[in-house]
């Protein structure tokens, strides 16, 4: 069994990309005056010369990237979600994206649980923005170990990827040593039921796993899909837990506008017509606090989790 | 460069403004006022300055170019099309549904075209990361950009500025195509870019200020650019917007609009003349 492992996926993600450097020299790193909070610092250590400081100028940093992808380089260029996605989001879009160039955009501090830097850095749009790009790959992992595949995954694939990173530690609950498996743009089932079905993502993952366990004890048999890739969506694993089970929750830290909620609604509207109650933030901006505290005023918490479940199934 | 050199330059320049004339009106839409401004330029970039070769565009060694001002590709895909990266023909199927010359350069589909542009300002950064690829790799080739005059009011151009600069990329030369009229109009009075020599040189470039049009400035100014270490540099080129045909020349109208066919008819007379006359001389 693997050890468990308690980190914020933006640390996960700086060991991760030095460790995929390590094996593949066409990897470089750009940031734009962050890296001691996106965590790109830990590769910085390692290939200072494969690391490139942009300084606080994010639109020229996705363009650069892009340069450097149209000389073979894989650049995993970060900074926090609402620059990388929200200010030079039409970099992303015409510099990146048109071009179709092997581009990493790393978003890090997403969601609401920025916390005490409050509503101007809690980036809820990001997914929504990026979805809409074509060509684009969105990945929003949900653990230590998720993280490590995840970055492997986006240095393989040679497509423009988002990968979305929190800033709060979480709990490691998958575990490499006992069957998990990433794969990019497949759904993982985290927990079996057929009563009702949570689809999770990112930082939600963790605490949805919580909150179907605890029920569990109740009788209440509730299925939990971890969806790690957001574009291009698992249509199958949705739509077939919709046949089996009906109802469907949906968790994401993000607008209930235009993320994992929305993708999954669509699918669902064209392929099977189902009842889905989305959980994530209410279309307003955050506020400052302690990041536990607001995931628990923002209902992404097991015990509000809990709470959904049985009102939708008392339904 | 000697006479027969630059005669033969000159002529090229003269093809070049005759393939964005074509192409516009096929076209019915487009830029030929910079397109016609930065003729001069692409010319000798792509007959002389640049280390490329048209049978193997995507030759890892190459030179780069990224057209910054990616409106005035007419300019671009005249001259790639005279230098045989592609048939001269593809120029009257210019911005038409399932042709290869879109109406802002796309890197995907047109041989010889480096980096995908149109969106002012996102270029000169493409241009930023080429450089840098090529210092971390110990490369010898050189990239070259071209922004337009207006184009230096996005605050992205100053982002890269500063960037090349501090990367000391001397591999890197920008090119300024300052032929002083914008869509509102002219650049003082719409955006306001001067003293844009003082601004490149606060922002650490070499600067070199040369007539446009004159092929024996050009030839000093790029020399200078290659010989220039440690910091990136810039050549500003005083031009004429619309330049090789009369009624387009500093008229703003011309910015962004194509020719009608009596309006056609002149332009390829004139620019047939011109080049008659060259051939001649």
């Amino acid at each position: 069994m693997a050890e468990m492992i308690k980190k914020a996926t933006r640390e996960s993600f700086g060991m991760a990309v030095t460790m995929a450097a390590r094996e593949n020299p066409d990897i470089v790193v750009l940031d734009a005056d962050l890296a001691a909070a996106t965590k790109t610092s830990i590769f910085k250590k390692e290939f200072p010369d494969r690391f490139i400081d942009c300084g606080i100028a994010e639109s020229n940093m996705v363009g650069v990237s892009a340069g450097l992808a149209t000389c073979g380089k894989i650049p995993f260029c970060a900074t926090f979600a609402m620059f990388a996605a929200g200010r030079a989001f039409e970099q992303v879009r015409n510099s990146v994206a048109y071009p179709h160039l092997n581009v990493k955009i790393v978003g890090s501090h997403a969601g609401i649980s920025v916390g005490e830097d409050g509503a101007t850095h809690q980036c809820c749009e990001d997914i929504g923005l990026m979805r809409t790009v074509p060509n684009m790959v969105i990945i929003n992992p949900a653990d230590h170990y998720e993280m490590i595949e995840a970055v492997k995954a986006a240095a393989e694939v040679k497509e423009p990827v988002y990968l979305r990173l929190g800033r709060l530690a979480v709990e490691s609950f998958n575990d490499p040593d006992n069957g998990y498996k990433f794969e990019l743009g497949k759904g993982i089932t985290l927990h079996k039921g057929d009563d009702i079905t949570v689809i999770a993502t990112g930082l939600c993952v963790s605490e949805a796993l919580k909150a179907v366990n605890n029920l569990e004890k109740e009788g209440i048999n509730a299925r939990l899909i971890n969806i790690h890739t957001i574009k291009p969506l698992d249509r199958d694993i949705i739509i077939k837990a919709a046949k089996e089970t009906g109802r469907i929750i949906t968790v994401e830290e993000h607008n209930v506008m235009g993320g994992l909620g929305d993708a999954v609604c669509s699918v669902l509207a064209e392929e099977y017509p189902t009842a889905v109650r989305k959980l994530g933030v209410e279309d307003r901006f955050g506020y400052s606090g302690p990041a536990k505290e607001l995931l628990e005023i923002f209902g992404l918490c097991q015990s509000n989790i809990e709470k959904v479940i049985k009102e939708e199934l008392s339904k | 460069m000697n006479e027969s050199e630059k005669k033969l330059l000159r002529q090229l320049a003269c093809k070049v403004r005759l393939g964005i004339i074509e192409g516009v009106y096929n076209a019915g839409s487009g830029h030929p006022g910079g397109s016609l401004s930065a003729a001069d330029i692409y010319t000798y970039l792509y007959f002389k300055e640049m280390n490329i070769d048209p049978q193997n565009p995507r030759d890892p060694d190459r030179d780069r170019f990224v057209l910054s001002k990616g409106h005035t590709c007419p300019g671009l895909y005249s001259v790639l099309a005279l230098r045989g990266y592609f048939d001269s023909g593809e120029l009257k199927k210019l911005r038409k549904v399932g042709a290869m010359l879109q109406g802002h350069p796309d890197m995907k589909g047109t041989p010889g075209v480096d980096m995908s542009s149109g969106s002012l300002g996102q270029g000169i950064s493409a241009a930023c990361g080429m450089a840098m690829a090529g210092k971390m790799d110990n490369k010898t080739y050189r990239v070259y950009t071209l922004l337009g005059d207006g184009e230096c009011e996005e605050g992205q151009v100053w982002e890269a500025c500063m960037f090349a600069a501090h990367h000391k990329l001397d591999n890197l030369c920008v090119i300024v195509d300052c032929n002083g009229l914008q869509i509102d109009g002219p650049v003082e009075e719409v955006g306001g870019i001067e003293p844009l020599d003082k601004k490149l040189e606060a922002f650490g470039f070499e600067v070199f200020k040369i007539d446009g049009h004159s092929f024996d400035e050009i030839d000093e100014a790029f020399a200078k650019a290659r010989a220039t270490k440690g910091k990136p540099s810039a050549i500003i080129a005083k031009t004429t917007k619309g330049k090789g045909v009369s009624f387009m020349e500093n008229q703003v109208g011309w910015h962004g609009a194509a020719p009608n066919d009596e309006q056609y008819a002149t332009a390829i007379k004139e620019l047939n003349e011109m080049l008659t006359g060259l051939e001649a001389e």
